[in-house]
């Protein structure tokens, strides 16, 4: 694994990708923040804010649809909230006879449910968006701007360098185990679930050492090319009056969204 | 597979704005109070090792071994890395993993993060850490059954916390969701702490001097085990209690006429969760849980024992 696979569509080049992440990273902050407080059923609402995100999607060149097609990835936690259509509050719109329970589906707990998966999709899709059109050590250096701790952004940015060597140091772990682990056709190998356990356990120990040890040869080596606790960048990272500009609208634009949420 | 979505990853939408800012306001001073004391207590030299750990726990998350039937054993890591590394670097470190996969992944929101470090990383600390610190000068079996253990609670309490923010956010019913958080991570936390125990055991035959008493005991104080042994409590406490009413499972039994007609089993010890003799009480099923705990922990002892002589033969 390379770590290209993130990085295939940083590099493009358009208005959003070339914004400062600062203020990407505000925005796509305001924007969550806006969703989680726009009441359950402000349905206009919920489309203004789409027409947000379809309006930077395009801006960023990467297709009207970029952000809709990745955000299948939150679908799964959506059954979660399934529980909430039968919320006891308000009107019952039916019996659901199941054979071995009753389901009782009401209208303020469908429309509630509706939101819930609304106010996700929309949420996820501008972080989606955030991470394309930005590189991840500009977004580290970001949010070291927006006052993390330092030792925390330096070990997120450790953790994205050595996830990629990591990764691949898992695969060759893999590779031995498969490697070792002939079987006949027909036959199932591998020994009991306890061997198999313990195998793992190995490997993650195995993986636990080689990582521990690389990180004493990293250190070293830092310390040799002049490494005094954090990380440096030649990117200046200057907010310009452009940048002040799509914060500003991008803020009139959710305020517009709770206005429209709440008052129509 | 690159990665496997847990259900302990909260997307954004799912919380209330309340709840999310409840967490992050806790999950913020815990995160600065470890940047503090890292700073103060170990060299700029930690920083990389903290962050290959981060990406350690990541690449471990890889690691799935097949059970049966299409399902496999996960690793979350944070009871783990607490216990290695320490809890304050732990929660640093799972801080970061947490926070990578929801930049990166997307697994997990941006607004609800705080509520997901403090489940993944801090619970998993403090609970993970504080059970091991109790017997951190005991024998070798015993420690490695503990710290199993106190993965498998870490693993439970970060589930039993996730349930109760949901429905404190009004997202879920608490009465069907927090049956099956718990029922699925039940099991994912056995994977869990059995990975733990695998991994400790390795890494005390290769690197003995990273698990050492002293050095452990250094790096968290008693007021760990504390908390460690309160969480424990209170998710005995509360999970049968705000589980009280008939769980999915035992409707599903009742309507298909199981409960009915069926035969107690053999190795069911406490019938319906509660001691027969008090009755249906709330004191009864926290009577129960605490049996239940300490029957738990028993057996861990146990087999602790049992594989300190089988090391010493």
């Amino acid at each position: 694994m390379h770590v290209d696979i993130f990085d295939q569509f940083q590099f493009s080049e358009s208005k959003v990708h070339s914004l400062d992440p600062r203020i990407k990273v505000l925005v796509a902050v305001a924007f969550i923040l806006s969703n989680a407080l726009l009441p359950d059923g402000s349905w206009l609402a919920f489309g203004v804010a789409w027409f947000f995100l379809l309006l930077a999607n395009d801006l960023s060149n990467l297709g009207l649809g970029f952000t809709l097609k990745r955000s299948v990835i939150a679908l799964p936690f959506a059954v979660v909230a399934v529980s909430a259509i039968f919320s006891p509050r308000g009107e019952p719109l039916g019996v659901w006879d199941l054979g071995f329970m009753t389901l009782i589906p009401t209208d303020a707990g469908l429309i509630r449910f509706a939101s819930i998966l609304l106010r996700s999709w929309l949420s996820v899709q501008i972080a989606i968006l955030l991470v394309a059109t930005t590189q991840f050590p500009d977004l580290i250096h970001a949010l070291e701007h927006l006052r993390l701790p330092r030792t925390l952004t330096t070990i997120i940015a450790f953790l994205f360098r050595y996830l990629f060597v990591l990764t691949n140091e898992v695969f060759r772990i893999l590779r031995a185990r498969e490697a070792r682990s002939a079987r006949l056709p027909g036959v199932s190998g591998g020994g009991s679930l306890g061997w198999r356990l313990k195998t793992t356990g190995s490997m993650a120990g195995q993986l636990f050492t080689r990582s521990y040890e690389r990180s004493d040869r990293i250190y070293q080596a830092m310390i040799s090319r002049g490494y005094a606790g954090h990380i440096r960048t030649l990117n200046p990272h200057r907010i310009q009056s452009r940048d002040w500009l799509v914060l500003i609208v991008s803020a009139a634009v959710l305020m517009l969204i709770q206005l429209v949420g709440w008052i129509l | 597979m690159l990665y496997a979505p847990t259900y302990l990853h909260i997307p954004d939408g799912f919380l209330t704005l309340v709840v999310s800012v409840i967490f992050w306001a806790v999950t913020i001073i815990m995160v600065w109070l470890a940047v503090s004391k890292t700073n103060k207590s170990l060299g700029e030299k930690q920083i990389p090792l903290m962050g290959v750990m981060a990406a350690f726990i990541f690449a471990a998350q890889m690691l799935n071994f097949p059970i049966a039937g299409g399902t496999s054993g996960h690793f979350l890591g944070g009871a783990l890395a607490a216990i290695v590394l320490g809890p304050w670097a732990g929660i640093l470190v799972m801080t970061a993993v947490v926070g990578v996969q929801a930049l990166l992944f997307q697994d997990g929101g941006l607004l609800v993060m705080g509520a997901n470090i403090f489940n993944m990383g801090i619970l998993t600390a403090v609970v993970g850490f504080g059970l091991y610190r109790l017997v951190v000068h005991q024998k070798r079996g015993l420690r490695l059954a503990v710290a199993g253990g106190g993965a498998w609670m870490a693993t439970m309490a970060a589930a039993l916390v996730t349930a109760l923010q949901l429905w404190l956010s009004g997202t879920t019913r608490l009465e069907i969701v927090l049956p099956a958080m718990l029922g699925v991570h039940a099991l994912i936390g056995i994977g869990e702490g059995l990975i733990t125990v695998a991994a400790l055991a390795y890494i005390e035959q290769t690197r003995p001097d990273l698990l050492n008493a002293e050095k452990t005991a250094r790096e968290g104080g008693r007021g760990w085990v504390v908390g460690g042994v309160l969480i424990t409590l209170a998710a005995v406490f509360l999970s049968p209690l705000a589980s009280g009413s008939p769980d999915g499972l035992e409707r599903v039994a009742e309507n298909l006429g199981f409960l009915g007609t069926g035969q107690d089993a053999p190795y069911q010890i406490l019938p319906d969760y509660t001691i027969p003799f008090l009755g249906e009480t709330a004191l009864s099923t926290i009577l129960a849980g605490v049996v239940g705990a300490a029957l738990v922990m028993g057996l861990l002892v146990l087999v602790g024992r049992n594989l300190q002589r089988r090391s010493e033969v």
